[in-house]
């Protein structure tokens, strides 16, 4: 999509097709010749693999929805019936609940991949903002679709999070009213729901298309965070990185395939084989494990409104990352200071997931003696979450001092041995 | 080219502006009226809105005792306490309550949220029904969904013996008032009138 193209029509059909819609060129310079960097790891292979799981979830969800029947009095059973009656369903069932989790697992990897190599840097800030915004729309059709099966998690998750909108002052109460198109989650609400966890899909493919364009622009970044400076330091797309691109997604494929077979409900709640029923609260409601961290974030503020903003501004603190970190060096690897920050940020992330899934009256397991409970335990780190953007990722970038960085990304795969070839014309 | 439109310069341009004006305000305003069916249909329905009441038979409640109802899609609290509950909530001091406003749409917007306030005394009495002030005291008719995020607090629990919500940890006394926790505002009273001395419409 940059640069100018190697593609060349080798048959007639191809000529004639390329004068008038290049679209195998656009793959070809996309796809096939497109010069990445030579060092990726395996941690860049997420990006493949989450178009996969992309891919997954619209599919399976297509069929599903050729099954299930969105009002209150035939949900919970359609989902039942899809489970027992219809052919394949409980495979079809399983992939699309398991695929959730193994979607997000992979977003969150892939997440933690650009923080740690600094993707978000210039001069792909664009590109790290749709990817935000994907993984916001995300959490939209997530939320929605777990509504759909009309359990008890379902009901009172739906719930909890439209009242979080009731927390707006003066319009809020007509906001949620409107959300619910009624005076409560009802039969309204669901049918609105499954439209519209019908629709995000295809939103989420098409920021995914900007996603890939915007990543197409600048390239690649990678392990080492320096730019690419000669055609030494690339390889082209295939057959390089479909392959190892392939092989990530079959183990990838592999892990999601045992929880589909063997461990179906890990990932879920038992409360949600419960119909729902507006007259009881679960005694214990969490959200899934994906949203957990920002669940703590909420309660970690004892007033209402103050957890509802400081839950989006958890999000919202990733739109402007680009231009809080300060430092001039994209690796962390090169960064020794913000290296443990970051690896303190990665364990405050799993902790807030914890302290989400707990009750925030109870003590932290080894922490009793200095009683610290799940409320203060999440407070603690929510602090720490907002810090390590607000406060350390800039500051760090006027007192740390980087390590040497080799000179290029050919450097550091081959510690400098094809220097000379370098000098040479690339190709 | 250019000098043709020169020759129009003054009124040209004028024109110009106006049908540029003119034109952008039509579909400004023909956007915004395009838009709103399309955010309004998520608004409450009219059958929505038509709501209904809910008869509350109070008669099958001894002192001490709790029912769940619905009304207007929503769960509702009924309880007929105990006199021991009514005085613990009668002597709370209101001006020390997180939310000191009754939160009763019966009475006056802003009333002070003292125990009287709270209570079914409150309800409006259809003609010719009498009903004794000691009984309907004692009766407290509230929302059921805690005002933080909605869930439904478990009564009999809590640090002031009434309703606790397992959900984020909110208490509530026995008159439905937010005492600790992250709730804002006390569980709301619903429209109420005695339509005999022991039945109660709620709408």
């Amino acid at each position: 999509m940059s640069g100018p193209s190697t593609y060349e029509p080798k048959t007639g059909i191809e000529r004639w097709l390329d004068s008038r819609l290049p679209i195998v060129r656009l793959g070809w310079d996309s796809f096939v010749d497109f010069p990445t960097p030579k060092n990726l790891n395996y941690w860049y292979t997420f990006g493949g693999i989450l178009t996969v799981c992309l891919m997954v979830q619209i599919l399976t969800g297509i069929v599903l929805a050729m099954h299930y029947v969105p009002h209150v009095d035939y949900a919970f059973a359609s989902i039942e019936r899809i489970d027992r009656d219809v052919n394949f369903g409980w495979l079809l069932r399983n992939i699309h609940a398991v695929g959730a989790s193994m979607f997000f697992l992979a977003v969150y990897l892939h997440i933690f991949r650009g923080l740690y190599y600094g993707s978000y840097k210039a001069p792909r800030e664009v590109l790290w903002i749709l990817g935000v915004v994907i993984y916001l729309l995300m959490m939209a059709a997530a939320f929605l679709g777990y509504v759909l099966p009309w359990g008890q998690m379902s009901f009172w998750g739906a719930t909890v999070i439209t009242e979080l909108f009731g927390a707006i002052p003066l319009v809020g109460g007509p906001i949620t009213e409107w959300l619910w198109g009624g005076f409560a989650v009802g039969n309204t609400t669901l049918n609105r729901f499954f439209s519209l966890h019908y629709l995000i899909p295809f939103l989420i493919a098409g920021v995914v298309g900007l996603h890939i364009w915007a990543l197409h622009v600048p390239g690649n970044n990678n392990p080492t965070g320096i730019s690419v400076k000669s055609s030494n330091d690339t390889l082209p797309f295939h057959p390089y990185y479909t392959v190892k691109d392939g092989f990530a997604i079959a183990v990838f494929l592999l892990i999601f395939a045992f929880f589909v077979f063997f461990w179906p409900d890990a990932l879920g709640h038992a409360d949600n084989y419960i119909e729902a029923d507006p007259l009881v609260t679960p005694a214990h409601i969490v959200p899934e494990w994906y949203l957990l961290p920002f669940y703590a974030i909420l309660r970690a503020v004892p007033d209402k409104l103050g957890g509802v903003i400081l839950m989006f501004g958890a999000i919202a603190v990733l739109f402007v990352l680009p231009w809080l970190d300060t430092s001039k060096v994209r690796s962390m690897r090169y960064r020794p200071m913000a290296k443990w920050f970051f690896v303190i940020f990665l364990l405050a992330c799993l902790g807030l997931g914890w302290a989400g899934a707990e009750l925030p009256d109870k003590m932290v397991p080894g922490l009793e003696a200095i009683g610290v409970d799940f409320l203060l335990f999440g407070r603690v780190l929510t602090i720490y979450y907002f810090a390590y953007f607000l406060v350390i990722l800039p500051v760090l970038g006027f007192v740390e001092k980087p390590t040497e960085r080799p000179a290029s990304i050919d450097a550091s795969v081959t510690g400098g041995k094809s220097a000379a070839p370098a000098a040479a014309p690339a190709e | 080219m250019t000098d043709e439109t020169q020759t129009h310069d003054g009124d040209g341009e004028t024109r110009r502006d106006f049908i540029f004006i003119a034109a952008g305000v039509t579909a400004a305003a023909g956007g915004v009226f395009t838009l709103w069916p399309f955010i309004d249909q998520m608004n409450p329905a009219a059958d929505t809105l038509a709501q209904s009441t809910t008869e509350v038979p109070l008669d099958s409640l001894d002192e001490g005792m709790g029912i769940t109802v619905m009304f207007r899609s929503r769960p509702h609290f009924v309880r007929r306490r105990t006199a021991a509950e009514v005085t613990e909530a009668t002597d709370v001091d209101v001006a020390r309550l997180p939310d000191n406003d009754a939160r009763n749409v019966n009475i006056e917007d802003g009333a002070p949220a003292t125990d009287e306030n709270r209570s079914a005394v409150t309800a409006t009495v259809a003609d010719g029904v009498e009903v004794d002030p000691a009984y309907a005291r004692s009766i407290l008719v509230t929302g059921a969904n805690c005002t933080h995020l909605g869930c439904v607090p478990t009564g009999g629990e809590g640090d002031y013996d009434a309703w606790f919500c397992p959900c984020h940890g909110s208490h509530y006394d026995t008159a439905g008032r937010i005492r600790r926790g992250p709730a804002p505002e006390n569980l709301p009273i619903p429209p109420m009138t005695f339509s005999s001395p022991t039945t109660l419409v709620l709408g």
